[in-house]
């Protein structure tokens, strides 16, 4: 069968044979530190609404800001705030955090209020924290708050999961079907001119089969496609699914119509607009060739890794490398204690077998990362050019396009470190970018 | 956990392709046919193989080591690939210390002069050969076969006679000819090999080979319409499956490669049919990589998402 992809992209080994068929296991401890950092979305840090030495409860508000690009943070457990302090996060950046100590009751605060008709959704999942729970984080409601000349004709739920190792969007599927397509039906209230799309990738037959056997909307189409990453990138998953191309930055999905929901995401959107409930829990998939027993846990936010790893029966080999989220975009920890954060989707153990560690040695141009390129832009001219620091030429030959989904550097004989040489090219024509528009606003003051 | 972990820049996994690897496979591809050449044209191909190797594997490890002083990158293999498909271009009969000077002047002034692997602007076999058949004409084309020697098929489609060696026997490489490029049929199971490990791409081999069989055929090289005999004879076949593939000397698009392929096989047919040498492989190999740069230039792909626009039109913005 002729699956519908994209161009480009890689076959790396899938790996989610050592948790697929694991069902979600809750892990709830009964003390301990639980840190909630106040920047875990894209966009403005939240600030305390608590302060030290407050009893707050399962679901209570701990964090919030007016900014519209931002969410709100909720407590995973109930107890007594510890210490507002610096501590260091999981992408190893050391950040203000609300630290809570658990009391083992999980005593709940009180549910959030109903909304009365949909026109209210998108303020509730503001309300409920929601962002984007693939590991990206940007804030939903900012999403479904188009500019109000795009029309929306598609609601695409990304199912892909085409982050090797992962498995927990795959068993949240299979384990609450009626949810996640419940809250795809709240969404499309809101757009009520879209065309609703669930799409898998085709590893993963049983979600599939669960979802399609569910679904009773015909507004709805459960779409599998073919098994390459980087299938789950947005403007992958949109081509994928209508043939459309988002054009170059800082266009973006809503401009051909398209908002792209992550799997867990919507499973939050239908439990905050049923229930009330905001964000407090996900689930992980805890995975790798270190860790003793691969698993599927949900857990309260704000666990540290450590606890993770532990549950799990701790390691049976020593990691080389652990990796927040997936082995192909994931970042690589200083350290297993650190808190869980909104986006974490995994925690990949790897030991020096899977881990690649090599060194870089001279292109030899054979245009593997051209063909692997999903952007289709040529990475190795673009890798030259950033180490020239020629970032004029790094611009104009669309290096600001580039989604980092490491494809490129996956297939690159030599091992050049490519990736690497586009977030320093972003960075760099970024930085320029601010003093530009600074340079020009003093000049705009001085006249 | 005792030790500290390890922190690096996504992704965390790689694919089993190395640089390494990749000689490694071209490496088992050329090794069939080489086996052919010695037992079809004697053990002294075998010498001149040996001589090739090592000549540039040694220069390569000297010059670095002494001269440069950076560490050494012959564990690449890629030293070993130059010197396998110099000796594959060379006639058995060829004086060793010929060959030796010819694997001397491929590693040092070719590759190393311009930095080394990657870098080199035209295929360092092939540029070796032209220097030596220029240098020493008569030894480069003294063919023998048997012990005796004799004119290659190539040579005889020139002079309007198509000789009378059999397709079967070409096929085979049982033919005057360099020590690699005889035995067609060895070459192709090479090639097949190396598209079917994702090493080379289908698209250089097959529009190289076809365009100059069809355009010699029509061309009327030979006296007739003969593009089996274009496909079978010289060094077409390792030439646009080992040479014109050259990772580093051959465009990165589809596009570019497609126009790269083209253009070696018109100039292939158009040396082998109005040249002043019956073979036109090498010196179309050696064009080409040469306008590689501007091949690139010219067909960069349109980054997804931007707006089609018209090849000439870039020509013109460019």
């Amino acid at each position: 069968m002729n699956l519908p992809t994209f161009l480009g992209g890689v076959h790396p080994h899938e790996g989610k044979e050592l948790t697929e068929n694991k069902a979600i296991e809750k892990l709830m401890p009964d003390s301990g530190l639980f840190i909630y950092p106040l920047s875990q979305h894209i966009g403005a840090p939240c600030s305390p609404i608590v302060a030290k030495g407050d009893r707050v409860l399962v679901g209570q508000k701990i964090a919030d800001t007016e900014a519209f690009v931002s969410a709100p943070i909720y407590s995973g457990v109930s107890g007594t705030v510890k210490e507002i302090a610096m501590k260091m996060t999981i992408s190893g950046s050391v950040e203000n955090c609300i630290v809570i100590e658990n009391d083992g009751q999980y005593e709940k605060a009180p549910a959030l209020e109903k909304p009365k008709n949909s026109s209210e959704y998108v303020k509730l999942i503001r309300e409920a924290g929601i962002v984007g729970m693939g590991g990206a984080c940007f804030p939903t409601h900012v999403k479904l708050s188009p500019p109000k000349d795009k029309v929306i004709n598609w609601i695409i739920i990304n199912s892909a999961e085409c982050e090797p190792y992962l498995s927990c969007d795959n068993r949240l599927m299979i384990e609450s079907p009626d949810e996640i397509l419940r809250g795809l039906e709240y969404v499309l209230e809101i757009f009520p001119n879209a065309k609703g799309v669930i799409a898998i990738e085709n590893n993963k037959p049983e979600a599939i089969k669960t979802l399609t056997e569910h679904n009773k909307n015909s507004n709805i189409s459960i779409i599998p496609h073919k098994v390459k990453y980087p299938q789950g990138a947005e403007k992958m998953i949109i081509k994928t699914v209508t043939g459309l191309e988002v054009p170059l930055v800082p266009a973006l999905p809503a401009d051909v119509g398209c908002i792209v929901l992550n799997t867990r995401t919507t499973w939050q959107i239908c439990k905050a607009i049923e229930e009330g409930m905001p964000v407090t829990e996900r689930v992980i998939s805890v995975t790798g060739d270190a860790v003793a027993v691969p698993k599927n846990l949900q857990v309260p936010l704000g666990i540290s890794v450590k606890e993770l790893i532990s549950a799990c029966g701790g390691f049976k080999e020593e990691p080389l490398k652990i990796i927040a989220g997936g082995p192909m975009m994931g970042l690589a920890m200083r350290s297993i204690d650190v808190p869980v954060v909104k986006g974490t989707s995994g925690i990949l153990t790897l030991t020096k077998k899977l881990a690649y560690i090599s060194e870089e040695s001279a292109c030899i141009r054979c245009g593997k990362c051209v063909e692997a390129c999903p952007m289709h832009l040529e990475p190795t001219f673009l890798d030259h050019a950033v180490r020239k620091k020629d970032y004029e030429t790094f611009e104009a030959h669309g290096g600001m396009n580039c989604i980092e989904c490491g494809s490129c550097a996956y297939s690159c004989p030599a091992s050049r470190h490519l990736v690497q040489s586009y977030k320093n090219g972003k960075a760099a024509v970024n930085a320029k970018r601010r003093k530009a528009a600074e340079e020009a606003k003093k000049k705009a003051e001085a006249k | 956990m005792s030790s500290q972990l390890t922190v690096s820049t996504s992704p965390h996994v790689h694919s089993e392709f190395t640089t390494r690897s990749i000689m490694c496979m071209v490496l088992l591809a050329l090794l069939p046919s080489g086996i052919m050449g010695i037992y079809f044209l004697g053990l002294r191909s075998l010498a001149v193989i040996v001589a090739c190797v090592f000549a540039c594997v040694l220069s390569e490890y000297l010059w670095q080591k002494y001269v440069m002083k950076i560490q050494s990158t012959i564990s690449d293999l890629s030293a070993v690939v130059t010197g396998l498909l110099l000796a594959y271009n060379l006639p058995p009969t060829i004086p060793l210390w010929m060959a030796v000077c010819g694997s001397i002047f491929a590693i040092i002034v070719v590759k190393q002069f311009y930095g080394g692997v990657g870098c080199n602007i035209v295929n360092p076999a092939l540029a070796a050969r032209a220097m030596m058949l220029i240098s020493w004409p008569t030894a480069m084309t003294t063919w023998t076969i048997n012990g005796v020697s004799g004119a290659t098929p190539l040579a005889a489609m020139k002079a309007g006679t198509l000789g009378k060696i059999s397709l079967c026997d070409m096929a085979m490489g049982n033919m005057a000819g360099c020590i690699g490029e005889t035995s067609s049929i060895l070459l192709i199971i090479g090639g097949l090999y190396l598209i079917w490990e994702k090493v080379i791409s289908w698209r250089i081999p097959v529009i190289y080979i076809l365009t100059s069989a069809i355009l010699g055929g029509l061309f009327n090289h030979g006296g007739g319409f003969y593009p089996c005999h274009e496909i079978l004879t010289g060094g077409l076949l390792i030439g646009a499956i080992f040479m014109a593939t050259d990772y580093t000397t051959s465009p990165m698009t589809a596009k570019g490669q497609i126009i790269y392929a083209f253009g070696c096989g018109l100039l292939t047919a158009l040396i082998r049919t109005w040249g002043g040498y019956p073979e036109g492989v090498s010196f179309s190999i050696l064009i080409m990589n040469i306008a590689v740069p501007l091949i690139d230039m010219y067909t960069e792909s349109r980054v997804f998402g931007a707006p089609k626009s018209n090849f000439f039109k870039r020509m013109g913005a460019k």
